[in-house]
This record gives structure tokens, sequence and C-alpha cells, in this order.
């Protein structure tokens, strides 16, 4: 039964088109109006054409914010949502210990960014910090302000800390909603544990984990606060990603044309991946009719 | 508005999508669209191919601003970016 | 389920919850120690707990105020941002109609756009209009990124509401704000409890925007924090402490609705 065309449903969109466009499209048009500008003060501003968009693409330090930038996100998605489905699946179906655990598994969700932060600032430090003082106690000469490796890991390590919880809670909502029956046939039928992963519980969660893996991009894609917080930055360049790199162009150094033009290009990128993930979803959604 | 710092410029091509988006809306409701498949990967209504053509569009003006010489015209790589967009409108 | 499997099962989730609970564990006793029992020896347990730190935080006003600061915006944020999305939503689960699915895409877009890219624009924008510095800024701000959310996680609550629902209430004289009210809302009771705790936490969280659009009025607690670093080094006890109370609204909230997260998470389509 498909859906009854009715364009008066439009007032209906009303309400929320004005309140997003407010913050979302003149901010845009700002933007594009920055971008092309060299801002020497409010008053004082002159037309430069192209002139950032060819010092940001030709800029090695943003290149390499971007290659940071990349790995990291793969790094995320291959760590992040096989664990999450890993703890998906060892946790309770039902009963107390399930809200127990949705509880404590779903915490690090609910910290404010720059407490994420905090807390894996004290952590792992080694003088103070339960984690760096057991690793150095192992004889890991470890340091995160020091060491580009360990700061890199430490920041990994901390989002995974920090956003497994989603993918769980993505793949246990999407575990629950399958019938005992499943299970009860395939007991029957004697198959393996893997069988039942591989041919009962993979498939069924394929939509959600789909939702799992755009989130995690894009989110991953933006990184800013916890990051800032724990190292940042550094040391050197190395924990500096594409959001804190503009981040300090446009408040830090106030380059407001180019942070303008970076800004425009970054938003580029995020609407192409975002552009072909979103059909490459919808198509498989009407694969298996799970909307 | 002084804190938007409009610029000709500028203002000249948000007014271009304006128009892009009202023509597309009356077209809409005199002819509407149908989902077709063209060369792009995937099939499209009218709204879908000017999108993706606007998209790469800015593509290949950040392709041309990144890789041509230092005073190189802007225009050839805009010349070159409607001619996709036409033909991705077209044929796509 | 077979014996064999459940102790593999009990490993990783166990350990999974260590790995959880750890450095909150350590955040916490830290709150509990004196500077110089932190820069001191080192103990896993505090050796003397002491509630200085949290008496630092509920005596000064420029502290707790953070507190009441971010609630406010974040309060305002989730009831308007459910309130608009709600018509909205019903509209896209229901209806056909003139670039529904652009607007959609579009809706999406502003949920992926990172809040940095707004920064400098927002900031003259609520400058010019005179809203810096209040909680009006934040919430608003705010509901670039949570209106498109709190729009798609509720249209999968209601696309599972039939439709014939809607069709008898209009044949029985309902008029639409009557049915949408009266009918409608009560059956997707969950999906607002769950859009709103989304709401809640995605605005409770942010700190890039919340700190840049306010100075000292609407100051949220995130940002107060970094006034532990001092000249005198820094105040690991009561940097600890605080963070430990930005823990309590989320665990509170998240309490709550514990029935409804993991139902929440499978709605929505894409």
């Amino acid at each position: 039964m498909s859906k009854p065309v009715n364009q008066k449903a439009l007032l209906l969109i009303v309400p929320m088109f004005v309140c997003v466009a407010f913050s979302a499209i003149m901010p845009l048009m700002t933007v594009v109006n920055y971008s092309v500008q060299d801002i020497i003060s409010p008053t004082q501003h002159v037309f430069v054409g192209t002139e950032w968009f060819r010092m940001i693409l030709n800029d090695p330090d943003l290149q390499d914010a971007l290659v940071r930038q990349l790995v990291f996100s793969l790094c995320v998605l291959l760590i992040e949502i096989p664990l999450g489905v890993a703890l998906a699946l060892a946790m309770p179906a039902a009963g107390w210990r399930a809200s127990a655990t949705l509880v404590v598994v779903a915490m690090p969700l609910l910290i404010p960014w720059n407490v994420v932060g905090t807390v894996w600032q004290i952590f792992g430090r080694s003088d103070i910090g339960l984690g760096g003082y057991v690793l150095t106690q192992l004889g890991i000469d470890y340091n995160y302000t020091a060491h580009t490796r360990d700061a890199w890991l430490t920041v990994l390590v901390m989002d995974v800390w920090h956003w497994t919880p989603l993918v769980a809670l993505l793949a246990y909502a999407g575990l629950r909603a399958i019938p005992d029956a499943f299970y009860q046939a395939a007991e029957i039928d004697g198959a393996s544990r893997f069988a039942v992963f591989r041919y009962i519980e993979l498939p069924k969660m394929r939509g959600v984990l789909m939702i799992a893996v755009l989130l995690r991009f894009m989110d991953s894609f933006m990184i800013y606060t916890e990051p800032f917080v724990l190292t940042g930055g550094g040391p050197g360049n190395a924990t500096t990603f594409l959001s804190q790199y503009l981040t300090q162009k446009a408040v830090g150094q106030f380059d407001l044309g180019p942070a303008a033009a970076f800004s425009l290009i970054y938003f580029l990128i995020i609407l192409l991946f975002c552009f072909i993930l979103y059909n490459w979803m919808q198509r498989l959604g009407q694969g298996d009719g799970h909307a | 508005m002084g804190w938007m710092m409009w610029t000709p410029e500028v203002a000249a091509f948000f007014g271009c999508i304006a128009l892009m988006l009202v023509v597309m809306t009356v077209l809409e409701i005199r002819w509407p669209t149908i989902e077709r498949k063209g060369w792009l990967p995937i099939a499209t209504t009218r709204g879908d191919r000017l999108f993706i053509g606007l998209l790469l569009a800015a593509y290949v003006n950040l392709a041309w601003v990144g890789l041509s010489a230092e005073e190189a015209s802007v225009w050839p790589g805009f010349g070159a970016s409607m001619l996709l967009l036409g033909l991705v409108m077209w044929k796509g | 389920m077979r014996k064999s499997r459940v102790l593999p099962r009990a490993i990783t989730l166990t350990l999974y919850v260590l790995f959880t609970l750890l450095p909150l564990y350590w955040m916490l006793a830290m709150s509990l120690r004196t500077n110089e029992e932190t820069l001191g020896a080192f103990s896993f347990l505090p050796m003397a707990p002491t509630l200085d730190n949290y008496r630092v935080i509920f005596t000064d006003p420029s502290w707790y105020w953070g507190y009441l600061n971010s609630i406010s915006y974040v309060l305002i944020n989730t009831v308007l941002s459910v309130l608009v999305a709600l018509p909205a939503a019903y509209a896209f689960s229901r209806y056909r109609f003139l670039g529904d699915k652009h607007l959609f895409f579009w809706l999406l877009t502003n949920r992926m756009t990172p809040p940095a890219v707004f920064l400098l624009p927002f900031f003259q924008l609520y400058s010019s209009i005179g809203l810096m510095d209040t909680y009006w800024a934040v919430a608003l701000a705010h509901m670039v990124f949570n209106v498109p959310l709190a729009v798609w996680i509720l249209e999968g609550f209601m696309s599972g509401v039939s439709r014939e629902i809607d069709e008898t209430a209009y044949i029985d004289g309902y008029s639409f704000p009557a049915f949408f009210i009266r009918i409608f809302l009560p059956l997707i009771k969950a999906g607002v409890g769950v859009t709103a705790f989304f709401c809640f936490m995605f605005s409770w969280v942010e700190l890039l925007l919340a700190r840049t659009l306010t100075s000292v009025n609407a100051k949220p607690i995130a940002a107060v924090m970094t006034r532990t670093v001092s000249a005198a080094g820094m105040d690991w006890g009561v940097l600890a402490a605080a963070g430990v109370l930005t823990l309590v609204p989320g665990a509170l909230v998240i309490w709550f609705v514990r029935h409804y997260i993991a139902k929440g998470f499978a709605m929505g389509r894409v």
C-alpha cells in the first residue's frame, strides 16, 4: 500500500523547516560569502575570488589532516562494528540483568564529550592515572602527551570506549527483533553456533548495522572535543583531525576567509559520502523489505 | 544583514540556485517527473539528477581551482562543470 | 542455550563492563581525594576519602550555575525539537508530496554537518539578533542536529502505526489537531519518550557550539570545567568531581527509558 499524495502535508513541515532553515541556510550562505573575501575587520573586506580555495586545496597540513582523518575513521569502523556486535550477542536477553547491563554499557554515551576527554586524560597519565600507571609498571614506555604512537592509540581506545555502546545497542535492538521460533528451528536442525549467526542473526541485523556504520562514519569524521581535551591535537599535529584544524583556523587565528573556504570543502566531502551511503542503504533497505 | 557580508558574486550564485528550485517546482507541477535509469548507477528523478549534477559540478570546479596554475582563470573549470551538469540532467 | 556457550559470553561481557567502568571509577576515586593525595603515592583506593571537592562545587555559584545553565538550554532544546518534529514526521510517514525525499535528505545533511563548519556564522547570526550568551542561542543552534534526528526516529515509530486508525478517526469526524493529540500521540508515547531521550543526550554532550555561543550568563558546565587549570596547576580533585556530577543527569535519564532504548535504536528508516 503506497502513501497517498497530499500537498497540504507541506504545511506540517513548515514549523520544522523554519526552525532548521534559520540556523542552517543563513549560516551556510554566510560561509559562502566569507569564503570569497579577505576579511580584515567587520567593515573592511575585499573580494578575492577563489584565492582561499586554491590556498586550502594546496595546503599540505590540510592534506595530512584529511589522511589522518580517513585512517582514523576507518580504524574506528573496523574495531567498533565487530566489537559492538560481539557485545550485543553477549548481553543477556531479558530480566534485571539485561536492564543493568544496558544502563552500564550505555553510560559513556551520556557523558559530555569534554568529560570523556577528561576521564581519559586522568586515566592515562602515567604519574597519577590508573591506566598509564599500570602500563608503566609493566615496563611499557607509555606517555600519550609525548609519543605520537601512544597519543594515537589513546585517542582510538577512547573513541572505542565512547562509541562502541552505540553499535552494541543498535545490534542488540536488531537481535531482540528476531522471533524465538527461528532459534528453535535452528536447534532442531542442529545448526552450529556460527551457522545461526551467519544465516539468522547477521541478515536480521543488516538494517541496524547499516545505520551504525553511517552514524559512526559521520560522527568520527567530525570528532573534535574529545581529542582536543585529551591531547590538544598533539604531540605536534599527530592527533589533529579535520574539525580541530578548522577550529584552529577559525577561532584561534581568526582567518575567516580561509576557514570558510575550508568549511565548504569539508561540507562537500561529507555531502558526497552521505549521498552515496544514503542511496546505498535505501537500496539495501528495499532489498529485504526492512524499512 | 551586514554581518552576512554579501558580495554581488555570491548573491548571483544563490539567485541562480533559487531560480533553479523555482523552475524545478513549476516543471514538477506541470509535468511530474518519472524515475528513470540513465548512465548513472541509480534510477533518478529530475530532482535527483539536478542534485547529483550540482554536486559533481562543485567537485569539478574545486579540482580546477586546486590543480590549475596560480593566475589561471576560473572560467574553463566552470564551463566544464556546466557541461557535466547538462549531461547529467539530460542523459543521467 | 547450551552450557558451553554461556561461559565465553560471560567473559566477553565482564571484560567489557570492566573496560567501561575502570576509567569512570578512577575519576570517581580522584574526586574523593585531595590534590596532595592524588599527586602523592599511588594507590588504587582513596586513602582518606573526602567530600571537599564536591563542597567547592556546591558552594560556588559559578560552578553550580554551570549545571543549571546546561540543563536549561538542554530542556528548551528538547521540548522545541520534539514539538516541531512531530507534525513533520507525521507528514513524512503518511503522505507523499512535492520534494519530500529531497527535504528528508536535506534534513539528514544537517545532522551530518560538523558543528565546526557553522561556528563562525552562528556567532555572527546570534550576535546580530541579540541572542548571544542566552539559553536560546544554544538551544536553537543544537536544533540543527537534533530536529533531523527527532524527525528520523519519530517517522519510524509513526510508520509502525496502521494508517487505518487515521482514516477511521477522520470518518468519525475528528479534526486533524483533535485526532493527533487525543488518539495518535498516546499511540506513539514510547516513540516520543525515546526521541526526547536522544535530543536530551545529544544536546547535553555537545560542547563546541555551547561554549562558543556563551560567555557568562549561559555558560555550560562543560565550559566552566576549563577553569580548573590555574596558575597553581591543575585542580584535579575539583575537575574530577565536576566530571562525576555531569554523569548524574545522563544516568537518571537512561534509567527511566531503559526499556525503550534498544527499541528506539532499531526504529527509523534509511
